[in-house]
């Protein structure tokens, strides 16, 4: 594996039916990922079961329920590397009931892949799949016509829905879509090029992955830095040292910048970035530094600190595309802790402006409860300003969570409008 | 293309040390659980670089069986020395001298499962309200559902069916008192990541990860170690042969891999062409196929 490569996330939807464990297997078998005693359980547990062959969904599903039941019902993460990249799998469950799952699983991801099963054409989960997909702003989109050979490897099925998919995705935020006809049960144009479709001139599923550009998926102009937490070593050489440390949101932070520190509003120049014994010009998203400043501020967890000509909106009354996660529905007018980068704040749920109706993606204003799997718009009221730029042009510093104070359980997750 | 990007290795050394930090930020009495394997080592050297210049903030908990390795317990008191850190053990001898837990019987007995008690005993007599541990969804298939922040309810069990959905880089830690969380910083990294990153940063490990000629016996296809702890059955027979171990544990159960390996290139290079996962070699994890699942939902590591 070379130096230089890097890192990519993606996420899957789907069921058994949809062929997304045999494509995941097939992802992982051909690139030599699975190893000889993971092999054998599974060979083992299909001959117990009475399947016939290699069952390679049994690979990807974990739990004890899961296996018995023959389904995904949590994120599972899967790796795996070629000469080029590693890769994660976000592998999640497809049906409506585990939708939160699948937010869980795109939150993070580069690419989202979207199956569907070419005799069925674009169905109502595909559309599902897609919106999630734009709602959490995944920069890459790639529609997998599986099960290719079941329509005689046919161009024309392929195109159909191609055109199917892409007046359903016009509708929505999606930036890059690339449609592949695969077989992944016979591997067509999952590793290797598929013979039985000469008419298709693009790459197969993993060349893409590999060569996808991904460097530009992170915002490289707005420099946000959450403050983490404080180092004050306390020690001989460092008697004064304080650095803040944090995690790059977004954008590049340099030595010698003007900085303000939110929401103080203090000003100060960047005096050094450190990384362990290290000391660096500059700093980008997502590298985890500390850095000193000129001046002596009271800077603590929760602050923000960002370049003096570029900075967020500080607000406290926010609108959010909100998922609901919990089995405990929204509660009107109660208190939340709301987690915003590394700030945490109360919040309350002011108002649900629409609601939408995630089988048929249309907005609904009347139903304003909020219940498990729920994505509605709402707007939010919390009790200091949060540093917050809008989600679509900033995934960390536009997302967040609420925690319900009488369980400290993730109710729900937001994107800033 | 722009300049402007991580490798892998950097942007899982970065996510690694985001998550230690925010596990220093959100509880009071964090630990780092320390075995002496490899993947401890490496959580307490990112812990170190997280923290610089300032000492690492957390103390190192181990959970000793009884039945070490003399070179873990070595490079243990090694580590603790050099890093200037707190050192807590949790004792599976006393656990058993106390009555807490019953000594297996069998031939297959071992001490495996009793840690369980003494690690949760451990957590609640030192008030810990997180134990960070160098748990990799790669391991194992239960391990590929765990949360960055795990939960564990006042009995310090995991519900796998019921776990914080975890989005972004927002972690929530919130707990009532006398439960606690898992931290795993290394979530995301497989063994092949590990190894490059040790060898990246020439981190020293203890030499049991290096080939070497050692007694052994074959048992549950591996090679495990002969030491006071191995009763063997009649149609055993200790060997001398050149081993490595891919992780180490209980001296009793860890078994070795024939290996010329003896340098950092070199194992790197073998586990690169290895066709088993590493935990193959664990026979705690041959018991059955939810054999992980069941011991962690109870408190395990």
């Amino acid at each position: 594996m070379l130096d230089n490569n890097q890192l990519l996330r993606f996420t899957t939807a789907g069921s058994v039916d949809d062929g997304k464990s045999t494509l995941i297997g097939r992802l992982l078998y051909d690139s030599k990922s699975i190893f000889e005693d993971q092999l054998e359980a599974i060979e083992n547990t299909s001959k117990k079961k009475g399947h016939e062959g290699v069952d390679l969904a049994l690979f990807t599903d974990g739990l004890r329920d899961e296996r018995e039941q023959g389904i995904t019902i949590d994120v599972a993460y899967r790796y795996f590397t070629t000469p080029k990249r590693k890769f994660i799998i976000a592998d999640t469950p497809g049906h409506i009931q585990y939708t939160r799952n699948m937010v869980t699983g795109a939150s993070t991801a580069n690419v989202a892949t979207i199956l569907i099963d070419a005799r069925h054409g674009v169905i109502e989960q595909t559309k599902r799949h897609a919106f999630i997909a734009s709602l959490l702003q995944i920069p890459h989109i790639i529609v997998c016509v599986n099960k290719m050979d079941l329509v005689d490897f046919s161009e024309e099925v392929f195109n159909n829905i191609v055109s199917e998919f892409e007046e359903v995705s016009s509708k929505m935020l999606v930036k890059d879509v690339r449609f592949i006809p695969m077989s992944a049960l016979l591997g067509d144009n999952v590793v290797n090029k598929s013979e039985n479709m000469p008419w298709y001139q693009g790459a197969p599923m993993l060349h893409t992955l590999e060569t996808m550009h991904i460097s530009s998926d992170i915002n490289k102009v707005d420099t946000r830095f959450p403050v983490q937490t404080v180092i004050r070593p306390q020690r001989e050489g460092f008697i004064d040292y304080r650095g803040y440390a944090g995690r790059v949101a977004s954008g590049i932070l340099r030595k010698g910048d003007d900085v303000t520190v939110m929401p103080s509003g203090f000003t100060s120049k960047v005096k050094s970035i450190n990384f362990y014994d290290k000391e660096l010009e500059e700093a980008y998203a997502p590298m985890s530094v500390s850095i000193t400043l000129e001046d002596d501020i009271d800077i603590s967890r929760g602050d923000m600190i960002v370049r003096t000509n570029n900075k967020p909106e500080p607000s406290q009354d926010i609108e959010v595309m909100l998922c609901w996660l919990n089995n405990s529905s929204a509660k009107p007018r109660a208190k939340y802790t709301i987690k915003h980068t590394s700030n945490d704040q109360k919040a309350m749920i002011k108002e649900v402006v629409y609601k939408y109706d995630i089988s048929t993606l249309e907005r609904n204003n009347e139903d304003g409860d909020l219940t498990m799997n729920d994505i509605a718009k709402v707007k939010i009221r919390t009790t200091k300003p949060l540093m917050i730029d809008p989600y679509r042009e900033n995934r960390t510093t536009g997302s967040i969570i609420l925690v319900d104070d009488t369980t400290n359980e993730t109710v729900a997750a937001g994107m800033i409008v | 293309m722009s300049k402007y990007y991580l490798n892998y290795l950097d942007e899982l050394e970065s996510e690694a040390i985001f998550v230690l930090r925010e596990v220093w930020a959100q509880f009071e009495n964090p630990v780092i659980l320390f075995s002496g394997g490899k993947d401890s080592i490496l959580i307490t050297h990112l812990a170190k670089k997280a923290f610089y210049p300032a000492k690492i903030p957390f103390p190192l908990m181990h959970v000793d069986t009884g039945h070490n390795f003399p070179e873990t317990i070595q490079f243990r008191d090694d580590i603790i020395k050099e890093l200037g850190a707190q050192l807590i053990v949790g004792s599976v001898q006393e656990s058993i001298d106390e009555g807490r837990v019953a000594e297996e019987k069998g031939k297959n007995a071992t001490r495996n499962a009793l840690q369980i008690t003494t690690l949760l005993d451990a957590i609640e007599a030192n008030k810990i309200d997180c134990a960070i541990g160098g748990g990799r969804r790669d391991e194992e298939k239960a391990r590929a559902k765990e949360r960055f922040f795990s939960h564990r309810d006042d009995f310090g069990q995991w519900d796998p069916k019921n776990q914080r959905p975890e989005l972004w880089n927002i972690f929530n830690g919130k707990h009532f008192e006398g439960e606690h969380f898992r931290a795993f910083p290394i979530s995301n990294w497989t063994e092949m990541d590990v190894w490059n990153y040790i060898k990246r940063e020439n981190i020293a490990i203890p030499s049991l990860y290096f080939a070497h000629e050692r007694e052994v016996v074959w048992r549950q296809d591996s090679w495990i170690p002969n030491s006071e702890f191995l009763v063997l059955e009649d149609h055993e027979e200790v060997v001398t042969k050149k081993i490595r171990f891919r992780t180490l544990g209980d001296i009793t159960i860890t078994g070795g891999v024939e290996s010329d390996a003896d340098t950092l290139e070199k194992i790197a290079a073998e586990v690169a062409g290895m066709r088993n996962t590493e935990r193959g070699n664990r026979s705690d994890d041959k018991r059955s196929e939810s054999a992980m699942e069941d011991r962690k939902r109870q408190g395990y590591f």
